[in-house]
């Protein structure tokens, strides 16, 4: 579904990305584990269009996404729930749902994913006229996935969604996401708790300072000496 | 007249005006609040805006119906004029550090306005707008002439207009949005660039808009008339909050009532001095403006 083949990327002159390659099949969660500043954020960046791409290619259900502009990447159905949520804090849980839907045309099936997203996230809709800058932080990290769930993705790439919450909302969090897959959407899962994140992934890939240094299934990574030691603490 | 009348003779003069300076103002701190630039070209949008109205005028002759006529076809014209400006002039500098846009845009500036006064159909020599003749009514011994009550009608349609626009059609929400954060409107599939133009489209039609009020209040047009309000508008912005719409709308006001009530009461060459002097005490005292929001890092 997702291809990324020899990934390169530069922020000015410091080489950010060094030839990554990896693969996202339909159906899967993949997680893109590291430490702070190894560079899965900006690989979620670079898929997504908001940074330019020096080299590689990246393709999305057969379609070269570095010809597309960011808007239009959305449009083919690969959504982007980035990192530290990044609601409109200025506009009501109403209207950042209607954002999400802003390029839909689909009206009727759109009133039911309306209804299906507040029954997914009851305490949005107890909320719908709430400034979103109000709303607690597992609040609006349940409305940063529903707002991106209302592009009406294939694909979406989820970045710290554990970050800064209450444990007890991480677990919230993570069912809600295991609820997605469920429902037939792939995700791509960028955390730094490797732990949470391999626990519910299919597969995994570590990052280590731009570069992809160990790859396979999500329960033998999670039980490998490596990644035990650099990234489980122990 | 007694001194309470001067006061509110004062203070209608200076609403109207400052009417003019708001509608100018909601520009300014739309195109800051979108793409952080101060389009310094903004005021001369008002010019060219004026301008149109006048040729529309001595074609037709003024008559209410005639005035309804400039508007329709001056708004939309710098509307297209906005639009075309940030597509040839800004957009190419998005990503350019900042200082490089506000340079282009003094650029702009100058060159609408020398462009103006080489263009033949307008040229250097000031001409004199056309007005409908003028009919003062009087209340409580207070006059408010029929330019006057234009002014206000239409500068409070617009922005009840504008009001509507931004919060309840999805491009203004959108609008909304982007100012907020450009790169979330972009996952969510918003065509940011669509929304840009469509501020700078809806900033200029305002600006053309206050362009034929301002020829109407003092009736003269030149390719340098939209310098002073230019610059009055961005002071307003910037007192009312850049980047805030009701502050704009507020800043306009409040400023125009100060400069009048400063040429009624204290000077008339001291005006601008004092309007100048209200931008330094606001940037001093309250930088953010008086509905903007401090600028809080995120964490």
């Amino acid at each position: 579904m997702l291809k990324v083949e020899m990934l390169d990327v530069y922020y000015g002159n410091i080489h950010a990305l060094k030839e990554i390659s990896f693969e996202v099949q339909e159906g899967e969660i993949v997680t893109l584990i590291g430490a702070n500043g190894a560079g899965k954020t900006t690989t979620l960046h670079a898929i997504s269009g908001l940074i330019p791409i020096r080299g590689g290619k990246v393709e999305f259900c057969g379609t070269d996404l570095r010809k597309v502009s960011p808007h239009k990447i959305v449009q083919l159905g690969l959504g982007h729930v980035p990192e530290g949520r990044r609601i409109f804090a200025n506009l009501t849980v109403m209207e950042n749902l209607e954002m999400g839907a802003y390029m839909r045309k689909d009206r009727a099936q759109l009133k039911k994913d309306y209804e299906q997203i507040f029954t997914r996230f009851p305490r949005l809709k107890e909320r719908t006229k709430q400034i979103a800058g109000t709303l607690s932080g597992g609040e609006q990290q349940m409305l940063a996935i529903a707002r991106t769930l209302m592009t009406k993705p294939k694909l979406i790439l989820m970045d710290e969604p554990s970050m800064g919450l209450a444990p007890l909302l991480v677990k919230e969090i993570f069912a809600i996401i295991e609820e997605i897959k469920a429902a037939g959407t792939t995700i791509l899962l960028v955390e730094q708790n490797a732990h949470l994140a391999l626990s519910i992934a299919d597969r995994a890939y570590v990052l280590e300072t731009g570069r992809l240094v160990l790859q396979g299934d999500a329960k033998e990574l999670a039980n490998s000496e490596e990644v035990r030691k650099a990234y489980l603490g122990g | 007249m007694g001194v309470f009348q001067q006061i509110l003779q004062q203070m209608i003069n200076g609403l109207s005006l400052g009417s003019i300076y708001a509608l100018l103002a909601l520009g300014y701190t739309m195109v800051y609040g979108i793409v952080k630039l101060i389009n310094f070209a903004h005021g001369d949008i008002l010019m060219i805006g004026a301008f149109i109205g006048y040729f529309v005028l001595i074609k037709l002759g003024v008559t209410p119906g005639t005035l309804i006529v400039a508007f329709l076809i001056s708004m939309p014209f710098c509307a297209l004029l906005g639009v075309l400006m940030e597509k040839i002039c800004y957009k190419p500098l998005r990503n350019a550090p900042r200082i490089n846009a506000l340079i282009t845009a003094i650029g702009v500036s100058f060159f609408l306005e020398n462009g103006a006064r080489v263009l033949p159909v307008i040229g250097p020599n000031p001409r004199v707008f056309p007005t409908l003749p003028p009919v003062t009514h009087h209340l409580f011994g207070v006059g408010v002439s029929r330019v006057q009550i234009i002014i206000f009608a239409v500068a409070i349609g617009l922005m009840l207009v504008l009001n509507y626009i931004i919060n309840y059609t999805k491009i203004g929400k959108a609008m909304r949005a982007v100012s907020f954060d450009k790169g979330a409107s972009y996952l969510m599939g918003i065509n940011v660039d669509r929304v840009i133009s469509f501020t700078f489209a809806l900033g200029s039609a305002l600006a053309a808009a206050a362009g034929i009020l301002f020829a109407s209040a003092y009736p003269q047009v030149e390719p340098y008339m939209g310098i002073m309000p230019g610059l009055k508008a961005f002071i307003a912005a910037v007192l009312g909050g850049i980047g805030s719409i009701p502050g704009a709308m507020l800043g306009g006001f409040i400023l125009g009532v100060a400069e009048t009530l400063a040429k009624g009461f204290l000077s008339s060459q001291m005006a601008d001095a004092i309007a100048f002097g209200l931008l330094i005490i606001i940037l001093v005292v309250k930088p953010a403006g008086i509905l903007g929001i401090p600028i809080n890092e995120k964490v």
